[in-house]
């Protein structure tokens, strides 16, 4: 994303590293979108009684391009794979993504012709959160230890190494 | 919920010449029927006033495949009149085209095209006979017995330098 | 003048299309001239993998087809395979059943009234269902330490004996909930926007209806008293006092007033399960087919080879086949199942009440408005999970 790319090479960044990655991490937009069960979990985690609002994500973007969380939540399928990769590139960088429950993660007990094994095989998941499904603490856990992550990213990663930029 | 008699004996007389095979088991009455004149009876029940056995509650097929007829397609009927079910059967050979129910029921639409989609069975006469469930460039009808599940080896500690083999 | 038509894509990941449904719409102006629905984004392939799987392990596939609703689905299986095997199950088994079946109906529900008001603009009510239905999943977890995929229902009875305090907590669900339904009709059944959105929209007449197959309370919506409740008692549902609500709006509005209307019922029924709770056992005497009790399993050693046959061979039942329908909430779901007297189904047909109900979207939608869509998707009540499969 824009600053990144505009600070020249030996400039090292440190009290607007924190700052940047501290208003990243307190205003993180999810992308509104449930694939199965674990989606009925992920309301539940933004309704009433689990309130992710005390986390500052209570506001769910219904468009990619506005979102930089995706949680995938449940069974992705051989057909809705492309899709899911399809919104993950229309998401804007900086981005992370958030497995949630077995299905996402490895394909959980359906290991059969329909169901992609893992949603690692076809985007980058910061998280994997396991369950089946996983309950509304355990999402919350893991935002948190996402936001953890975020704090200590730096502001200009290494090509090779970070995936992203 | 047992099927119902009178039913079952002016089935027996009306469409002597059409039932190949007659059973029940647990209180379920089905019937198997040549597979040209499938779409006549259902029609005629359609209309018949007397048990009323004009809901189409499922249409779904089974697949042996070491029989020579291997596809079975099933239509279960329901009658609001007495609360009864009444099942029809059908054998067809592999690559066999069986007529179309959407001309009774709309609700044979999407179903006849779920059986197409996982078994391959051909329906004739059918407005949009495309796959449904999987995606447009699936090869092969996954509910087929002799379709693999495609089982993935998970990859553990022990084996986690080696590619997943599929099954 | 001449104009074109315009075909819009819908979904699928759209947030008011309850899941990962897509519908193609072709549109003139803003009236909808075509919708149709493209499903399968969620195919799981749920009938083949039980075809691999023995009888009793087939149940935690059934929760995931129709996850607003798993213990309908574990009933409706369960009585397919016991069916099969001629199995008697016991009272206190039927009765817990029913309880639970119909707190799952709520919670099915709930669900509905929370997604389907804020797609038309309700915001509130989705906080207020899941609100309720936290109460109601706080009792899966006490009877089975699941929240959502409880798979409490097994062949032959339940997994486990109800908890000693179960009838203090469902009586206090119970009488949470009256009034809690009672301000969601408050809330949306006179509220002037909702009826402008609900009222005369979506329309589907008696006679589609019934060429469509549909059921459940979209058919009850078209005037149609057709509940297997009453019609096929399965369960022992013939024990239990209660009414089948019915409207004749055929639109939106008459769905969402059947729907809090059996709420109600369920709730009815709930409170007479547990106030007339049998005692005795939980689960029916067939060895070989229903597991010993854990206590048994973890003490005695002819238990633990028992138990030991059951999960690694399963059990042979007879050649035939059999159907059981059930009323899940939303409709008919069957489970027709074959056996060739292998310990695994030949197959596993699941008659899924959203795929058919669904198929009807365009019938519903046809000449109404581009906003009407949300309505009408809303009002079918589908879950991907059960549509795919």
């Amino acid at each position: 994303m824009g600053l990144e790319d505009k600070i020249p090479d030996g400039i090292i960044l440190t009290t607007l590293e924190k700052m940047v990655n501290w208003s990243r991490k307190s205003s993180m937009w999810p992308f509104g979108f449930g694939l199965a069960c674990c989606a009925i979990e992920m309301m539940s985690t933004f309704m009433a009684h689990f309130d992710l609002a005390r986390f500052g994500m209570e506001v769910m973007r219904p468009s990619p391009r506005q979102a930089d969380l995706m949680i995938v939540s449940g069974r992705v399928s051989n057909k809705m794979a492309p899709v899911v990769k399809r919104l993950y590139e229309q998401m804007p960088n900086p981005k992370w993504v958030i497995s949630m429950g077995a299905c996402a993660s490895t394909g959980g007990v359906f290991n059969n012709y329909a169901i992609l094994q893992g949603v690692d095989r076809i985007i980058p998941v910061d998280m994997y959160i396991p369950g089946c499904p996983p309950r509304p603490q355990q999402l919350i856990d893991g935002i948190v230890k996402l936001h953890e992550k975020v704090k200590h990213e730096k502001l200009k990663q290494p090509v090779e190494k970070g995936k992203k930029k | 919920m047992s099927y119902n008699k009178e039913a079952e004996k002016f089935i027996d007389g009306k469409f002597k010449e059409l039932i190949r095979e007659k059973s029940t088991f647990r209180d379920e009455l089905t019937y198997i029927v040549d597979k040209d004149s499938i779409i006549d009876i259902l029609k005629f029940l359609y209309e018949d006033e007397q048990f009323e056995y004009n809901f189409l509650t499922d249409l779904t097929a089974t697949d042996w495949p070491e029989r020579d007829e291997r596809h079975e397609v099933v239509y279960l009927l329901y009658s609001f009149k007495d609360n009864t079910r009444l099942r029809f059967k059908v054998r067809l050979k592999e690559g066999e085209k069986l007529q179309t129910a959407t001309v009774i029921w709309d609700s044979a639409n999407w179903l006849e095209r779920e059986v197409y989609d996982l078994f391959g069975v051909y329906f004739e006469g059918h407005p949009d006979l495309t796959r449904i469930l999987t995606p447009d460039d699936f090869e092969g009808h996954p509910l087929r017995r002799d379709y693999s599940l495609t089982y993935e080896i998970p990859q553990f500690s022990y084996n986690k330098d080696e590619p997943p083999e599929v099954i | 003048m001449e104009t074109k038509h315009m075909t819009l894509n819908m979904g699928p990941q759209h947030p008011a299309t309850h899941g990962v449904l897509r519908v193609k719409l072709t549109l003139d102006g803003e009236r909808v001239v075509e919708a149709y629905p493209v499903i399968g984004y969620l195919h799981t392939g749920i009938e083949k993998t039980a075809e691999s799987k023995l009888y009793h392990k087939v149940v935690p596939l059934t929760d995931r087809m129709d996850y607003l609703a798993p213990m309908s689905n574990n009933l409706g299986y369960c009585l397919a395979v016991e069916k099969l095997l001629d199995l008697e199950i016991p009272a206190k088994a039927q009765w817990a059943r029913v309880c639970l079946a119909e707190l799952t109906r709520i919670n099915s529900h709930l669900v509905w009234i929370g997604t389907h008001a804020i797609d038309i603009g309700a915001m509130s009510m989705a906080l207020y269902g899941f609100r309720e239905r936290e109460s109601i999943l706080h009792i899966y977890e006490l009877v089975s330490g699941q929240r959502m995929m409880s798979s409490y229902f097994r062949i032959g009875g339940l997994s486990k004996d109800l908890p000693e305090n179960f009838n203090e907590e469902v009586q206090k669900v119970l009488d949470m909930l009256p009034s809690r339904i009672r301000e969601y009709e408050d809330l949306l059944t006179n509220n002037r926007i909702w009826r402008n959105r609900t009222v005369g929209v979506g329309v589907l007449s008696r006679e589609e209806a019934l060429k469509s197959s549909i059921t459940g309370p979209m058919l009850r919506a078209c005037g149609v008293k057709h509940d297997l409740r009453k019609a096929i008692p399965y369960s022992s549902y013939d024990k239990f006092d209660f009414d089948i609500p019915t409207r004749t709006g055929e639109d939106v509005f008459s769905r969402y007033e059947v729907r809090v209307e059996e709420m109600y019922q369920s709730i009815k029924i709930a409170q007479q399960a547990i106030d007339g709770m049998p005692e005795g056992a939980w689960e029916a005497k067939a060895p070989g087919i229903v597991s010993p009790p854990k206590e048994k399993i973890l003490h005695e050693m002819e238990a633990l080879i028992f138990h030991f046959k059951i999960v690694t061979e399963g059990f042979h039942p007879p050649e035939g086949e059999t159907y059981v329908g059930i009323e899940s909430p939303k409709g008919e779901i069957g489970f027709y199942i074959v056996s060739d007297g292998s310990p695994k189904p030949h197959r596993m047909r699941v008659r899924p009440p959203s795929f058919i109900n669904l198929a009807s979207l365009n019938k519903i939608c046809k000449g109404g408005l581009l906003s009407d869509v949300i309505a009408n998707i809303g009002s079918v009540d589908i879950v991907l999970g059960e549509v795919d499969r």
